[in-house]
């Protein structure tokens, strides 16, 4: 049993950086060229900002730059005045709206203009990538927002980034188990061999320790919820289309995933689970009083927290080496010089926040999984009365 | 009064996007858990138990091949002791014929001694009746002689017969 559980851990232990192939030294060069390319990508984009900032003669604002790649955004921004503009889906009370956001662009490529809309009549604007019902001179039309009850389902980055994400899991899990039907009975191969120890390691050690016998129910929403999220995670590492997305740094995506987590757990739960909220058994009345207030807090505190720490590490992790960029253009103010001189250390440290990134994107993924899989083992648990009564 | 975190933008959730994700999700989740996370957990499972099970069968084999090798020692033990003691019998009955034909043949030779000795006896008993027949043939001879020699002249042979004469009435 042990043997096995070791001989299960190698590959989890180095699997990131690890199985055989990936050590070869070609692959290692191509790894280290991939991080450059990256980093060179990305210092084109995040050069671009401020010389177009000085062209309109405003001075460079880091935390705006820092925030606008942060956020959802109606156009994916890829160099200067070179966007791609994404479909908007509209519902108001007129009824469904789809066009280009394209149309908001003036000729300077900003998100300025009034778009009027042929089927609705309503006058389009955005604010900070927010949609808005304004009058004609451009103020925001209160009680038309009201009365149209307008709705925006556009495909924003973060959702085209989410679609993309999707449509690559779909295809890399499909075609890995369709390897799995056709070499049946073999030992993995390819991409199989580098999936499968993560899915022996969500089952063996996130699953079936957390959860115990039932585990097998909760499997397909760990694995997704796992993969999703590390292979997210790993896209908005990737500076250029269809990377970049602050996907699972967006609070809304993080906030749907910890409400699945916490819709389950109340699904599955049993008398067990409730008994130990509302009357902890051996407990006296009294500290009931206090302890039950406590443990309801706690069951909403649990998904809070879930939704909380993922989005706060990636976009942590974005803000971070959005900053270290910036600070290349700050002194590059300043002085040319002075510029180049902070890039050299800049980039160093960037490439070690890349790195850190790599290990947090597995490391979140990791942790959001065990702790939903611990919840959904809490609520299954069956209770041990007799040795409850004695042990309390 | 409004917290002033929630002031920024970047911690309100967008319902938008809370809709793609709802319905992506769910999408991606129904599609890998029928096309992929299902098949693969069944050849993972499927997999490991053919190599639990083939261990176990390895074992078996191991174990049978001890059996094997347990039931090998005993049969050769068996056999050499079988073969001890038939060498054992066969010893005995060689020592036993031996001595069987030893005593026959002292028997047959005291049988034989025995009689040797007895028609030794038997042969010298006539011999020297033999003997005796022929002394006294000789000796009827020899005192025929004798006599002869003797009674040639008249006056011995009256003598002689006298002699016997004498003798006989003693008798």
């Amino acid at each position: 049993m042990l043997n096995r559980k070791q001989l299960n851990s190698h590959p989890k232990l180095n699997f990131m950086f690890s199985s055989p192939k990936m050590l070869s030294f070609s692959s290692n060069v191509k790894r280290v060229l991939f991080i450059f390319c990256m980093i060179f990508f990305s210092s084109f984009i995040s050069a671009e900002t401020p010389e177009l900032n000085t062209e309109t003669g405003k001075k460079f604002n880091a935390g705006e730059m820092i925030l606008e790649h942060v956020q959802d955004a109606h156009s994916w921004h890829l160099t200067g005045h070179f966007s791609v503009p994404l479909p908007m889906i509209l519902k108001t009370d007129k009824g469904f709206e789809f066009f280009s956001s394209s149309v908001f662009l003036n000729e300077e490529h900003e998100q300025t203009e009034i778009y009027l809309s042929p089927i609705s009549g309503y006058r389009f604007k955005l604010f900070h990538e927010h949609l808005k019902i304004v009058t004609e001179n451009g103020e925001i039309d209160e009680p038309a927002m009201k009365s149209s009850g307008l709705l925006d389902f556009s495909i924003t980055k973060n959702v085209f980034s989410l679609l993309f994400g999707s449509a690559l899991m779909c295809w890399i899990f499909i075609s890995v188990a369709s390897t799995y039907r056709r070499r049946s009975g073999k030992s993995p191969k390819g991409l199989q061999s580098l999936i499968e120890p993560l899915i022996i390691f969500v089952r063996d050690d996130i699953a079936k320790t957390s959860i115990g016998p039932k585990y097998l129910r909760y499997m397909p929403f760990l694995l997704t919820v796992f993969f999703f999220i590390w292979i997210n995670n790993l896209l908005g590492l990737i500076p250029f289309i269809p990377g970049g997305a602050n996907l699972t740094g967006s609070i809304s995506v993080t906030l749907v995933l910890a409400a699945l987590t916490f819709i389950i757990t109340l699904i599955s739960s049993n008398g067990h689970y409730w008994r130990h909220i509302f009357a902890m058994p051996g407990v006296p009345v009294g500290v009931l009083f206090i302890l039950t207030p406590i443990e309801i807090l706690g069951l909403f505190l649990r998904p809070f927290v879930l939704m909380v720490r993922l989005f706060a590490n990636i976009t942590a992790g974005h803000i971070i080496a959005m900053a270290f960029y910036s600070l290349i253009f700050i002194f590059g103010e300043m002085n040319a010089g002075a510029g180049f001189g902070v890039s050299i250390v800049s980039l160093a440290f960037t490439i070690f926040m890349f790195v850190m990134e790599l290990l947090v994107a597995f490391l979140q993924a990791y942790v959001f999984t065990l702790l939903s899989a611990m919840y959904f083992g809490s609520a299954v648990e069956e209770g041990h009365h007799a040795e409850e009564s004695n042990a309390h | 009064m409004k917290f002033f975190l929630l002031d920024i933008p970047l911690v309100q959730p967008e319902y938008g996007l809370m809709f793609w994700m709802l319905v992506t999700f769910l999408t991606v989740l129904f599609l890998l858990k029928k096309f992929a996370w299902g098949p693969i957990l069944n050849m993972l499972k499927e997999r490991e138990d053919l190599i639990e099970d083939s261990l176990n069968r390895a074992a078996k084999a191991k174990e049978e091949i001890k059996d094997l090798q347990n039931t090998n020692e005993k049969m050769l033990q068996e056999a050499r002791a079988e073969r001890d003691n038939l060498l054992k019998e066969a010893r005995e009955a060689k020592e036993s014929i031996i001595n069987e034909a030893k005593n026959k043949a002292k028997t047959e030779a005291d049988r034989l001694i025995t009689g040797a000795r007895d028609q030794i006896n038997t042969e010298k008993m006539a011999a020297i009746t033999e003997l005796k027949n022929q002394i006294a043939v000789l000796s009827i001879e020899i005192a025929e002689k004798i006599v002869r020699e003797n009674l040639s002249s008249d006056e011995a042979q009256k003598k002689l017969a006298a002699n016997y004469v004498n003798e006989l009435k003693l008798n």
